[in-house]
Parts: structure tokens; C-alpha cells; sequence
């Protein structure tokens, strides 16, 4: 039973692509580069509250990435190495996220879709399971499942 | 947003200049998308750090634009690389890494970037000039052009430098623009500690100390530096840089009456208040000069590692006679750059420095590959980045100290103070 308010949200497309998959909230951003394993698709950050998070073909909510900019060296890889999560939802433009996806798209037609909401869209997603994103155009679709 | 693009741009971008400059272009209006730019930048010249192996992917971005002949649009040099590709003999890593470094190295000359290899840039023939916008990526050499020569470059990373290069464009935001240079913090040296005198080696120990600590305390604002000795050498700033952007995220300093724009306190805050004045004390200059050793004075030592950032001839004019009045017990590693090497060898200086039992590094660097041999005890530096980096890369104590002391416990083989 779906009694939720609100099951529907747009967004601008980052990334363009479709996705249904898990959604993963991140307590905070994470830097993919020495905080996070291509290999196993975890977050490795001792500092991280999601130490030991598998993200792999989730949709990861979080507000941006973080740190050094060798963070799309890896999340590329693990693009390449399918690992890494199917979609993004990201509050902030993030340059880091978007290089990644560009190149692993490029190289190896891999896609990581990746979503710029605003805050209230971001909320309205507090507590959904799963996404299904049709990111096909400029305004992206979220549906809540 | 998209930024608005040219009509050169826009043929750029759909193909008309070949596959290759199409998919540099999408990457760099893809960033700039991102990061809100309204409108690309041409550049002068660029600096790639991407021919530092880190995985597969690495490869494949260049082998792609190899593969479609693409060619750098303006002057590109190279950072450093996984191989000492004039010496090779000096790598103890396995076969596969050295094949696919090196292969990284060699497909970013076929790309047409110049065999620099170094993170010194700055300090080769093909140094910016004040006010030129470049696309740089390796952090310390961010901070020199900014800095110390007033070329305007993003702190750029990762895939963005070679597609820049490629396309010969950047995104208009950031550092690129006049009003986003202002220094917001200040930063004033009213004292230096007891000892400590505004000349000589004194000038690289304060110069890494203050860096140290706006590296830590302004993070990614930018400081203006009140109060550094007027006898600073330009190495002095390169060394304060490379620490800062280790301690930090920080991308400019100014100092004034060093750096060009600063030639005043308020020429660096562009005739607006700073958003903090921090008065460093002799004390906190004292603390982070030893905060960046792991292991006390007089431990002994098994090594010694200078020239992070690679040696410029200058530090070697330095080094050479500190070393002609000792004899090392130590093994010393120098990392510099090829066009240093050849005015050594000019000089007969690299037969003089072998023979006193220091290797000649070039094209790489100590600290992110595998040379050195003496890696189970504490190594000594002047290098406050190589102090930052090198025990989590080598699993190494370290300890810091000046030129001269460096030379002084060579001599020893344990940790001397002068």
C-alpha cells in the first residue's frame, strides 16, 4: 500500500539515461578517491558513517561528492568494472560525478544517470525504496515505487 | 545550464574537427555545465597529471584519443609518471605496472605533449606568463602559476586537463576571473621565532611553516601573507605552495611585496576588508616546522629525499657545495627534471653527485613509485609535501628538516639540528 503524498518528482538531467534500482541515502557525501573501493563498489572511509556500504546498481541520493579530483579516475573504473551505482540524485552540480560518467559512458557505453534535484525533491525522496528515473530529456522523471 | 559556445566551438563540438576534439569539447562543456560557466576560455597552455597510472581506465581515456589522432590544441607539458624513463634501471615494481606506466607516458607524447614529466613546470621554458589562462592540473604547480608567475588556472584534475588541452578551451569561472583572485584571509608574521633569521635557510624554514598553516587554517580561501623576509627566493614560495596545497585545498596564496598581485595588502584584497586577520605566532611557526616529522632528532636514518617539487638548478647551486663539505653516510635521492639534468651533466655536477652516492631521479618522483630501497626506517626530507605524503604512500617515518640540515645528517645518518 502506497500512501505517500507525493510519488512523483522532476529534476534536471545531469546524465541522461534510464534507471530502476534501490535507493541508497548517503548520511554524507563520500570522495571516491581513498574513500571508496572500485573493486568491491564500498564505501572504505574510516571517517564515513556508511563504512562498508555496497552501492553497486543502487541509486545513491547524496548531496555531492567530495574531495580530490582523482575521484573520477575511480568511479570510472568502477563503472568500467561494474560496481558502481546505476544512477546518482545529487543536490549540487557536481564536476567530480559528471567526468566519470561522461568518460565510462564514452569508453565503455556504460551509463551512470545522474539527477540534479532541488531541496524539495531531495526531501520527498526521505524514506522511498526504490526509483524508477526516466532521465531520457532536459527535466528529468523520479516516480517513487 | 550550457554554456554559450562560439561558432568554432560549436563545429568543435559536433565533429567537425574529428571525433577526438568532438569528445574533448563535450567533456569540457559537460564540466562547464556543471560547474554554472557561462561561456568557455581559450588558453595558452596546459599541464596534464593524467600520465600517472592509477588503473585501467587511465589508459583507455588517451588510447581514445590516440586512436582517433587527436593532437593537444596549445604547448602541454606532463607531471611526473609512473617510470624514470632515462633511467629505467632504477624502478623495482612489477613488469605489468612498468608496462602500462610506461605506456601511459609514451601515449600522451603520441597525444603531442611535450616529455616534461615533471611537477615543476614552472620552472622549465615553458613557464606562463603573468595574467595567461592555462588549464593545469598537479596541485603544487596550481598554486605556483597562480601565485607566484599570476597565470590563472582551476585546480584541474582528472580527464578535464587533456580534454582542455585538446580542445584548448576551459570553463569562464573561478580562478580564470579577476574578482575570484581576491585573498579574503590575512595572514601577518610580526615575529619570527628565536633563531630563526629573516635570511639564508631560514627563509625556506619560515616560508614552509607559514604555508603549512594556511594550508590547514584557510583551506580552499584564498591567504595573503604579510610579513615574509623580502630576501624569499621563488624556491622558498614553490616549497610554501606544495605544502600548502598538501595541508589544504588551496589553489592561490598571495605574499606581499613577493607575488604579483600583491604588491600591496590591498592591491591582494582588491581595496575590500578580509573576512579574517590571523596573527601566526613564533610559536605556531615553531609547531608546524615539527609537526611535519614523524620521529624525533637523532633517530637514526636510512635515507634522504630531496627535490619535491623537482630540484630547480638554483637548489642544486645550493646543494653542492653543503655536499662538497661533508661525505654522506646516507644514500641521497634527488628527483629533478630532464632540462635540469642536462645542465648537470654540462657542468660535470651529475659525475660529482653519483660519486657521493646521490641517484638522480627524473621524470617521476620518490614518493609515488617504486625507488627507493631503504624503506624500513625513518627517512629525512626539505620537502614539507613529501613530509605529508610519503609515510602513507611508503609506509615510512620521516623526518623534516632545511637544505642544510638535510646535508648535516647525511653525514651523521641520524636526525641533526643546525
Amino acid at each position: 500500500m502506497n500512501e505517500r503524498a507525493i510519488t512523483k518528482v522532476a529534476g534536471t538531467t545531469m546524465l541522461a539515461g534510464q534507471v530502476r534500482a534501490p535507493l541508497i541515502t548517503l548520511a554524507e557525501p563520500v570522495s571516491f578517491w581513498g574513500g571508496y573501493d572500485a573493486v568491491t563498489g564500498t564505501v572504505t572511509d574510516r571517517r564515513h558513517p556508511d563504512l562498508g556500504l555496497c552501492m553497486t546498481g543502487a541509486i545513491v541520493r547524496m548531496r555531492a561528492a567530495r574531495g580530490s579530483s582523482s575521484g573520477s579516475s575511480v568511479l570510472a573504473e568502477a563503472i568500467r568494472l561494474g560496481t558502481a551505482p546505476a544512477g546518482f540524485v545529487v543536490l549540487e552540480r557536481d564536476a567530480i560525478l559528471m567526468l566519470a560518467a561522461l568518460v565510462a559512458k564514452d569508453l565503455y557505453g556504460k551509463t551512470c544517470v545522474i539527477v540534479q534535484v532541488d531541496k524539495a525533491a531531495y526531501d520527498a525522496l526521505d524514506g522511498a525504496r526504490s526509483l524508477s528515473i526516466d532521465a531520457a530529456a532536459q527535466v528529468a522523471v523520479i516516480d517513487i515505487d | 545550464m550550457t554554456p554559450t559556445l562560439t561558432t568554432d566551438e560549436q563545429a568543435m563540438l559536433s565533429g567537425e574537427r574529428g571525433p577526438g576534439v568532438a569528445f574533448a569539447m563535450e567533456l569540457v562543456v559537460g564540466f562547464a555545465a556543471a560547474m554554472a560557466a557561462p561561456s568557455l576560455l581559450k588558453i595558452s597552455s596546459a599541464h596534464i597529471d593524467g600520465c600517472l597510472y592509477h588503473g585501467q581506465v587511465n589508459l583507455d581515456f588517451v588510447e581514445r584519443f590516440v586512436a582517433t589522432k587527436a593532437k593537444v590544441a596549445v604547448p602541454t607539458t606532463l607531471n611526473v609518471g609512473s617510470m624514470d624513463l632515462v633511467h629505467p634501471e632504477l624502478f623495482h615494481g612489477t613488469d605489468e605496472l612498468a608496462a602500462a606506466g610506461t605506456r601511459l607516458m609514451r601515449a600522451h607524447e603520441e597525444l603531442g605533449c611535450l616529455s616534461t614529466f615533471t611537477c615543476a613546470p614552472y620552472q622549465t621554458m615553458f613557464r606562463p606568463k603573468l595574467g595567461d589562462q592555462i588549464a593545469w592540473a598537479e596541485s603544487n604547480a596550481i598554486v605556483f602559476a597562480n601565485s607566484v608567475i599570476g597565470a590563472r588556472t582551476n585546480r584541474y584534475g582528472d580527464f578535464l586537463d587533456l580534454a582542455a588541452a585538446i580542445a584548448g578551451r576551459v570553463p569562464a569561472y573561478g580562478l580564470h576571473l579577476t574578482e575570484n583572485r581576491r585573498a579574503r584571509v590575512v595572514f601577518e608574521i610580526t615575529a619570527l621565532p628565536t633563531g630563526w633569521s629573516g635570511d639564508g635557510e631560514d627563509t625556506e624554514r619560515t616560508a614552509i611553516a607559514i604555508g603549512d598553516i594556511i594550508g590547514t587554517r584557510a583551506g580552499s580561501d584564498i591567504a595573503v601573507i604579510d610579513g615574509l623576509s623580502p630576501k624569499t627566493t621563488e624556491d622558498d614560495l614553490k616549497a610554501l605552495g606544495a605544502v600548502a596545497a598538501s595541508s589544504g585545498g588551496v589553489a592561490m596564496f598571495h605574499a606581499v611585496g613577493l607575488t604579483p598581485e600583491a604588491a600591496t595588502l590591498a592591491d591582494a584584497l582588491q581595496g575590500q576588508p578580509p573576512d579574517a586577520v590571523i596573527r601566526v605566532t613564533p610559536a605556531e611557526l615553531v609547531a608546524s616546522i615539527a609537526r611535519l616529522s614523524t620521529v624525533a632528532d637523532a633517530t637514526p636514518l636510512t635515507a634522504v629525499s630531496l627535490g619535491t617539487p623537482h630540484f630547480s638548478l638554483q637548489q642544486f647551486e645550493r646543494a653542492m657545495p653543503l655536499l662538497r663539505a661533508m661525505s654522506p653516510k646516507l644514500p641521497i635521492y634527488i628527483n629533478t627534471n630532464r632540462q635540469t639534468l642536462e645542465a648537470l651533466e654540462q657542468r660535470g655536477w651529475d659525475r660529482e653527485l653519483k660519486a657521493a652516492r646521490v641517484t638522480l631521479v627524473v621524470d617521476t618522483c620518490t614518493y609515488v613509485t617504486a625507488i627507493m630501497h631503504e624503506l624500513d626506517g625513518a627517512v629525512m626530507t626539505n620537502s614539507g609535501k613529501w613530509a605529508w605524503y610519503a609515510p602513507g604512500n611508503l609506509g615510512i617515518e620521516v623526518a623534516f628538516g632545511t637544505l642544510a640540515e638535510c646535508f648535516a645528517s647525511a653525514a651523521a645518518g641520524k636526525v641533526v639540528r643546525l
